[in-house]
């Protein structure tokens, strides 16, 4: 018997969305309908989040309690964690390849001494194969994982969210697992995110991403870009140009040394297309690129593309969305 | 104290990577020291600059030219080097077990600096593997350390710019991250001194690694395709903002 178990991130109390791409790829990956789905909430009311990830198929939920000031150190969740696999007896765990992702499940794979392997594109439970990147976004590998317990982490927006028709749809079994006895002595947490207000949206996670480069020319013409995006719901990327210039905070790189992305859409302005740009942002939906010099890698490399400055058509964008 | 540095030796972020046997790339191209552990490097220089009698010393499992690596590490400041050298790939699983032989062969670490990532492999994973075998506390994607006699307080960077800070005890593990500092690329008298500089061989055969009964292997190695083909959107500055809103809303269906 199959027992697949999904770490679940929240927001606020709220699942984020992106949960829902990982929850349908593994309910797609079931070998045999005994399967069960389980999903692990450690920061939630899991009865707010029941309802939708019976949507998607999720058979048991297990809301793991962590003591109040333990909550936030990446030791004890592990720790928790791990006991929740043993105790439901999962040999298949999945999370995102977020940054609370890579700071969790590599922590999990190594006290097991079991095989992880991060930012998967797909994964194939029959073989036990994960795809990913490597050689800085330029290839697929596809990785044989061998091991008691298996684990993923699934690159955001990587899989479309698929809900189960209504009349499938089990009511998932409610667990709670007591987390309050795990503590660490060997890491503490002195303070726990500390927000950089500039920026709202996180990159990783978002539908459209509009990224600017050197061709933004300053820190002030990136403020437009920000103004659109709050607009379009978007995040704000930058190219490695701009963040070593100082326009923008280097949370907001996209690619090989920064973020690697999959929105919906990718919106380049004024980024040539380099190499290590790519490898962050290839796996995307639609790219669009917005360039002055028609000969720029990116315009040969992407979905749509303009030729014309790309503030001007920025500004335009958001003046659409001010008209209503 | 001993500052242990784990570098790897990995092709050029800019080389153009040719797949043989759908499973291994030709390594017909130019390697160099992961970019990552170059900030590691770095920060371990710095932090031995104000201790006492301590020393850095850099990692690295690979094939023989994987000196260079080590060569670069010991021009950026790194005292000595370590060569574990092996014709095989490892996955993170075996290549912790086998850095945790060479530096224990050499001494008692305070804190092993590793890169967030590999830009080859990109596992995200050995530094995690290094310290639950030695039973160190680990922090990765670190941007920020302050280093005393017992303990180390890192920030570890989280996406959209939020940091949390951790205190570890000593020994520990730390994952460089790009926000750490900003590398000191060697000067032409910092390489002739570091020619003078050790780097001791080890075999991979000799260190006796107990394997795991985990793994992970490369069945195929495939070149990411990219099938775009690139579409012109013309008109002046408003035509071209109602058809990228028209692409949004129809196609992308975001809006
Ligand atoms: C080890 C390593 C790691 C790296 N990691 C990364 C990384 O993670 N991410 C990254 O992005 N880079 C990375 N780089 C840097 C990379 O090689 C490029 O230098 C960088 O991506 C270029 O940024 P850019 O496209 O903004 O600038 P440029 O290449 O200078 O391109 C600017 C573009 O803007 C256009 N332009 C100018 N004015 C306008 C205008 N008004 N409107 C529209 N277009 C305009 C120009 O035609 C040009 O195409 C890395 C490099 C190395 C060596
Ligand atoms: N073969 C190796 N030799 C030395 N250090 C390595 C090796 N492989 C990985 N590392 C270290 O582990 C870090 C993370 O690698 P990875 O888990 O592959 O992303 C790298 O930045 C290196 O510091």
């Amino acid at each position: 018997m199959e027992n697949i178990g999904i770490i679940i991130e929240t927001d606020n109390g709220k699942i984020k969305e992106t949960n829902f791409g990982m929850i349908t790829l593994a309910r797609d990956n079931k070998a045999e309908t005994e399967t069960e789905l389980f999903a692990f909430v450690m920061d939630a009311d899991v009865k707010v989040l029941k309802e939708d990830l019976e949507s998607f198929g999720i058979t048991k939920i297990v809301d793991i309690s962590l003591a109040k000031e333990q909550q936030n150190n990446p030791v004890v969740r592990a720790k928790a964690l791990i006991n929740v696999i043993k105790e439901f007896n999962i040999n298949t765990l999945f999370g995102l390849s977020t940054a609370m992702g890579k700071d969790l499940l590599p922590r999990i794979a190594a006290m097991l001494d079991a095989p992880l392997v991060m930012d998967c594109i797909n994964v194939d439970l029959e073989q036990n194969f994960a795809k990913t990147s490597q050689y800085s976004g330029k290839t697929i590998a596809t990785i044989k994982l061998s091991g008691d317990v298996l684990l993923f982490g699934i690159r955001p927006n990587t899989v479309a969210p698929v809900n189960i028709q209504i009349k499938t749809q089990t009511l998932a079994e409610m667990l709670k697992f007591d987390g309050e006895e795990f503590v660490s002595s060997s890491l503490r947490v002195v303070k726990s995110g500390e927000t950089d207000k500039n920026i709202n949206i996180n990159l990783a996670e978002a539908d459209v991403i509009i990224a600017g480069g050197r061709g933004i020319q300053n820190r002030e013409n990136f403020v437009i870009l920000s103004q659109c995006a709050e607009k379009l719901n978007a995040a704000v990327g930058a190219s490695r140009v701009a963040v070593d210039s100082g326009w923008v905070p280097y949370s907001m790189q996209v690619g090989q040394t920064g973020e690697k992305v999959s929105p919906k859409v990718y919106i380049a302005c004024g980024i040539s297309g380099s190499i290590q740009h790519f490898a962050g942002m290839k796996t995307s939906g639609i790219v669009i690129a917005i360039n002055i010099d028609e000969n720029a890698a990116i315009m040969s490399n992407c979905d749509y593309y303009v030729k014309a400055d790309a503030l001007n058509i920025i500004l335009e964008l958001t003046k659409l969305f001010n008209n209503g | 104290m001993q500052i242990y540095v784990c570098v790897k030796h990995v092709p050029d972020s800019a080389a153009n990577i040719t797949i043989l046997d759908k499973s291994r790339i030709d390594e017909n191209v130019t390697f160099l020291l992961n970019p990552y552990d170059e900030h590691a490097i770095t920060e371990a220089v710095r932090i031995r600059d104000t201790f006492q009698e301590s020393e850095v010393i850099a990692v690295c499992i690979g094939k023989d030219d994987a000196e260079k690596t080590i060569r670069s590490a010991l021009a950026m400041g790194a005292d000595r080097g370590l060569l574990v050298s092996s014709n095989d790939d490892h996955d993170s699983i075996e290549t912790a077990r086998v850095l945790k032989a060479a530096i224990e062969r050499t001494g008692e670490p305070a804190l092993i600096f590793t890169g967030k990532e590999s830009i080859d492999a990109e596992g995200m994973q050995t530094m995690f593997r290094l310290g639950a075998l030695f039973d160190f506390p680990v922090a990765t994607n670190v941007i920020k350390i302050d280093v005393d006699e017992t303990r180390a307080v890192i920030d570890s960077e989280l996406s959209g710019g939020n940091v949390n800070t951790y205190e570890l005890s000593l020994p520990c593990v730390v994952g460089a991250g790009r926000g750490l500092n900003t590398p000191k690329y060697p000067t032409f008298p910092d390489i002739v001194k570091s020619r003078k500089k050790t780097v001791k061989k080890f075999i991979f055969a000799d260190l006796n690694i107990e394997p795991s009964k985990a793994s992970m292997s490369i069945v195929e190695l495939e070149p990411l395709k990219q099938a775009r083909s690139p579409k012109e959107i013309t008109g002046d500055a408003s035509i071209v903002a109602q058809k990228i809103l028209t692409i949004l809303k129809e196609e992308a269906k975001v809006i």
